[in-house]
């Protein structure tokens, strides 16, 4: 279960955030925004490998002392970044690329809609029902 | 299989109706009108290949540079949208990129040699759209023109434009 997720635009300007509970809101968002630099630094990364099959799933960002931070990258250069708490420790890689898989199907099915233009925020309701169950449950 | 007669009709009454909108303001079409009903095209096509691309690359790896990039947009985009793929694409390694159609699905009911040659630029707004759409949302800026010598084969001229 996540604790804050965010889908960030091409231009690294976010089109969606979302976090539990919503009291340490500018604390997650803090968190989203300097795992852009470790997103970037992998993607170059892998440009440079020059690996044939390079993966979308980016895997564990980095791990603070609370939270641990997964990212993923689409071909069109959209970034989603989920993270999770820490003591959550159940959560196995497999469980992480379905949230992701979820993710990028939601967004894609978003940009198909004529009525959204892309660069706007997301404000499809679908799309915040998928997040909704995605995240950890605040009594 | 009758479903790929329909984007064929529904495309081709887009066409006329983008361009009898324009008439009915005044009363004939003069060569600013007929830019604004091109763009109109091209800008619906656009937004059109923004969404395919990101539907299609949702399984595929990133793409290595950008002829890989136009490798795609030649054999997979084009399959799934005008059922065949592009059979020429040439390059001049500095981003230029000329896709070449021998039998372009959307122009082959209009006819197959010079007849009605003016007409066909409308048919391939649409066209043009779609690819500058689907270069943009993979990341690359370009200028996409088309053109046409005898039907139904055709030429799209992808120009990247570098920042």
């Amino acid at each position: 279960m996540a604790v804050c997720i965010a889908v960030i635009a091409k231009e690294n300007y976010p089109l969606y955030i979302r976090s539990v509970p919503t009291q340490n809101e500018l604390k997650f968002h803090y968190t989203v925004h300097t795992s852009l630099d470790v997103v970037e630094e992998k993607i170059s990364a892998a440009g440079k490998a020059m690996a044939d099959q390079r993966e979308l799933y980016l895997g564990l960002l980095y791990p603070t002392e609370d939270y641990k931070v997964y990212g993923y990258v689409t071909n069109s250069k959209v970034k989603f970044v989920i993270v999770v708490d820490s003591s959550n420790t159940s959560l196995r890689d497999n469980e992480i690329r379905s949230m992701f898989r979820k993710l990028h199907n939601s967004f894609t099915d978003v940009m198909c809609n004529p009525f959204y233009n892309p660069g706007d925020p997301v404000q499809s309701k679908v799309f915040e029902g998928m997040v909704s169950g995605m995240m950890v449950q605040v009594s | 299989m009758a479903d790929e007669v329909l984007f064929d009709f529904l495309h081709m009454e887009m066409v006329s109706h983008v361009y009898k909108e324009q008439r009915s303001s005044k009363g004939e079409l003069d060569s600013k009108d007929r830019a604004v009903c091109v763009s109109i095209l091209e800008g619906m096509g656009f937004r059109v290949g923004q969404g395919l691309i990101e539907r299609m690359t949702r399984d595929s790896p990133s793409f290595k540079d950008e002829l890989d990039m136009m490798k795609f947009i030649c054999k997979d985009f084009w399959t799934q949208v005008f059922r065949k793929q592009i059979d020429n694409l040439r390059t001049n390694h500095q981003g230029t990129y000329v896709l070449q159609d021998n039998k372009f699905v959307l122009l082959t009911q209009l006819s197959s040699g010079k007849q009605y040659l003016e007409e066909a630029p409308k048919y391939l707004a649409y066209s043009c759209g779609l690819v500058r759409g689907a270069l943009s949302n993979l990341g690359l800026e370009s200028v996409v023109t088309a053109e046409v010598s005898l039907m139904p084969s055709c030429k799209f001229q992808v120009v990247i434009q570098k920042l």
